[in-house]
């Protein structure tokens, strides 16, 4: 499986590569308005062609991310699929609470972390020890959270609350009690 | 003329606050509270920056939560909201061509929205309530970290805002709609279809094509009104919801949290929310650059039709876009995920596309034009949403928020950049082009100091925003404190570039101070001698 590393690397190289476009357009624009030249109306085709480009490039964004983001499909569809392992986490009073004091997976296993908050809605996030982030939901009271993550290489992972629950739940972390072997 | 002299009387002498309409003056008393609001939230985010890098010994944690709180919503209601209820009090009967329905009740907008901002402002500062202005439930009503007394004055002056907001929009409506005296009878019914965008979609099909009766700017006007008024329902229905909790604490009762679904407490406060940000201001934005560009190029607008059509899909869209910010809630059902967090806000592209193409194809028609103050701060707003609106729309993708969902990215290159880039450069602009009209020939002290404004601004606008979005994609939470320096690199940098943006708005008030001198700023705020409804001095 694609790491989300990867995914967000493409999107930093995808973005950065827009800004310059734009930045670089919107620079000709200003040269040109105000440099030597006639005032020309714009052509009705070029309006809709780039109202179709438009059009295209919204709808197929979903489109790609949906068919080259490995978890997008699995998020969606959670239920269709049997998890190789479930933890069930519990969130009160600004702490995790685990199963145990590790949570240990095998490389390859489809793990589902089934939170449930008792008073705050909080979130639960998943990060590398660089502080990258692996993936992230919210933990909403009194409702189901569950999340099914497909881990395809060893690592150590740190649990943190990505949501804001009040100046008490700022430190909300478990630090390496994620735990992929081979 | 000396410092001292132009300090005290202004640019050559020229403002003369005595020879202003009330309608002038409550529009610049408007703009000046903007600006101070806007100063704060300035202040608040160097705060923010600086304790991001490194925590401040004079700032707690629950008081850096509490600015966080405040923050956003002194920028949006104190500062933007008194901007652009300022200016379209203004604009609107400017350019229907008859005075404004009641200057009284714009007096009274005025007066709700600056107090309400200062309470709950005050309140926050005091009690550090601090529950964001997400105010997730039971987070608002969780008394065990915030004191309850700091919240019902907060949440009371957000009311207060949100009547000065209701009274803002009867005014519009009815300035749009209403006969003044002496006037031959209005078509109120058909000039409010108009606003509204109902006459030209009736015009699709049929043959007999009715005309526009309102100018297409107050058509903007009017659907972001729309929207105002009903985020001003949602915040006031919430408002008193949390309010009841409050009160029943503070008589000793303890209310139950639970009785509150906390997921669709969300969907419904965000559906209320996204009014503002997805709905009244992309309307109020795309409306001000139409009418910029009509103003500055003097050509009619490109497209015009297909324009005031796309206001109106804008508005329907903001109505239905609101499940993006829940796209990283399992419990959010899938269909609301694709369908409105996904699908039907990439529509937003589409139609910020639109207005974007057909602002440029405008100013195109007229080359060459002289690159003034309205037209590079134009131009600057136009690169600010180009360039955060695809930043949105990325996040807003079911694969995507999994990894950025409450990072920096969210509130980077897309909120900030937006906000301080897109929405503020876009008021400026404004601002430079209604500052003659509004002080009777005014003239700016400084047009080195107008450059500086500009440059610091924008690069430290998008500058602050690129990196914290960077380290966002890192992996760097919102709403979080990092204080092992794990991110420091980009928040030295942001922070850089966060004194960039302080640097130019020093400079801006700087000016404007020194063009309309201290005396001139004080006469604002006095009675105005002219009895007259009229928004211009006859002569």
């Amino acid at each position: 499986m694609i790491d989300s590393k990867m995914v967000l690397t493409g999107q930093t190289l995808a973005y950065t590569l827009y800004c310059i476009v734009i930045i670089l357009l919107i620079v000709w624009f200003s040269i040109m308005i105000t440099g030597k030249g006639k005032g020309l109306a714009v052509k009705p085709a070029l309006f809709y062609t780039f109202v179709g480009f438009l059009t295209v490039l919204g709808v197929s964004l979903h489109i790609i991310t949906y068919n080259t983001i490995p978890w997008a499909e699995m998020d969606l569809n959670r239920s269709d699929y049997k998890p190789d392992k479930t933890f069930v986490i519990t969130v009160k009073d600004h702490q995790f609470f685990l199963p145990s004091e590790k949570l240990v997976i095998n490389v390859n296993d489809k793990v589902l972390f089934d939170v449930k908050s008792e008073d705050l809605t909080y979130g639960f996030g998943l990060f590398r020890d660089d502080n990258s982030m692996m993936f992230q939901m919210q933990v909403v009271p009194g409702h189901r959270n569950d999340i099914l993550w497909h881990f395809d290489r060893e690592g150590v992972y740190t649990i943190r609350s990505t949501e804001y629950s009040g100046p008490g739940g700022v430190f909300m972390i478990k630090k390496d009690v994620v735990q992929v072997l081979p | 003329m000396s410092f001292i002299n132009t300090l005290i009387n202004g640019e050559e002498g020229l403002f003369k606050s005595e020879t202003l309409t009330p309608m002038q003056k409550l529009t610049l008393r408007f703009v000046v509270v903007g600006l101070i609001y806007f100063g704060f939230v300035v202040i608040e985010g160097m705060l923010m920056r600086l304790y991001e890098v490194k925590p401040l010994p004079f700032i707690t944690e629950s008081q850096f939560f509490a600015i966080m709180t405040a923050h956003p919503l002194v920028g949006i209601f104190g500062s933007t909201y008194s901007i652009v209820f300022g200016a379209f009090l203004f604009l609107v009967p400017f350019l229907m061509k008859k005075p404004l329905w009641s200057i009284k009740l714009g007096n009274w907008t005025f007066i709700l929205v600056t107090a309400g901002t200062f309470i709950f402002w005050f309140a926050g500062f005091i009690s550090h309530y601090a529950p964001l202005y997400t105010l997730y439930w039971p987070l608002p009503a969780d008394f065990t970290q915030f004191s309850v007394w700091g919240g019902t004055f907060f949440i009371v002056g957000i009311a207060l805002v949100m009547v000065g907001s209701a009274f803002f929009v009867i005014n519009i409506f009815k300035t749009i709609t209403y006969t003044p005296d002496g006037w031959e009878k209005q078509p109120s019914k058909a000039l409010l279809a108009s606003a509204l965008g109902i006459t030209g979609f009736k015009n699709l099909f049929t043959k007999n094509k009715k005309e526009h009766l309102v100018p297409l700017p107050v058509a903007a006007v009017a659907r972001g009104s729309v929207d105002v008024a009903l985020n001003t329902a949602i915040i006031l229905f919430t408002g008193v919801l949390i309010l009841v909790y409050m009160v029943a604490s503070i008589l000793g009762f303890d209310l139950k949290e639970t009785a509150i679904d906390a997921l669709l407490y969300k969907n419904w406060f965000w559906w209320g929310l996204d009014l503002i940000a997805d709905g009244l201001v992309l309307i109020f934005v795309a409306g001000t650059w139409y009418l910029l560009a009509t103003m500055i190029s003097g050509k009619p607008l490109f497209m015009q039709n297909i324009a005031r059509a796309a206001l109106l899909v804008e508005l329907i869209v903001s109505w239905t876009v609101w499940s993006h910010h829940l796209l990283a809630d399992q419990a959010q059902p899938g269909f609301l995920k694709v369908l409105s967090g996904e699908m039907v806000t990439a529509f937003e592209l589409i139609t910020q596309g639109l207005a974007f193409f057909i602002t440029l194809a405008t100013l195109w028609s007229a080359r060459p034009l002289k690159m003034t103050n309205p037209l590079k701060f134009l131009i600057g707003g136009l690169l600010g949403f180009a360039l955060a609106v695809p930043a949105g729309i990325m996040q807003a993708d079911v694969g995507l928020n999994r990894i950025l969902h409450n990072t920096q990215w969210v509130i980077g290159p897309h909120v900030h950049v937006a906000v301080l880039v897109g929405l503020t450069m876009t008021l400026y602009s404004a601002v430079y082009i209604l500052f003659p009209i509004l002080t009777n020939g005014a003239k700016m002290y400084s047009q080195k100091l107008v450059s500086v404004h500009f440059w610091c601004h924008l690069i430290g606008g998008i500058g602050m925003g690129a990196f914290m979005g960077m380290a966002g994609l890192k992996g760097m939470l919102r709403r979080s404190l990092y204080i092992n320096g794990e991110f420091n690199l980009y928040m030295i940098l942001a922070a850089i570039c966060g004194t960039l943006l302080l640097i130019g708005f020093l400079t801006f008030f700087y000016n404007i101070v020194m063009s309309v001198g201290l005396k001139g700023v004080i006469g604002i705020f006095t009675p105005s001698k002219i009895k007259t409804k009229d928004l211009l001095p006859a002569n």
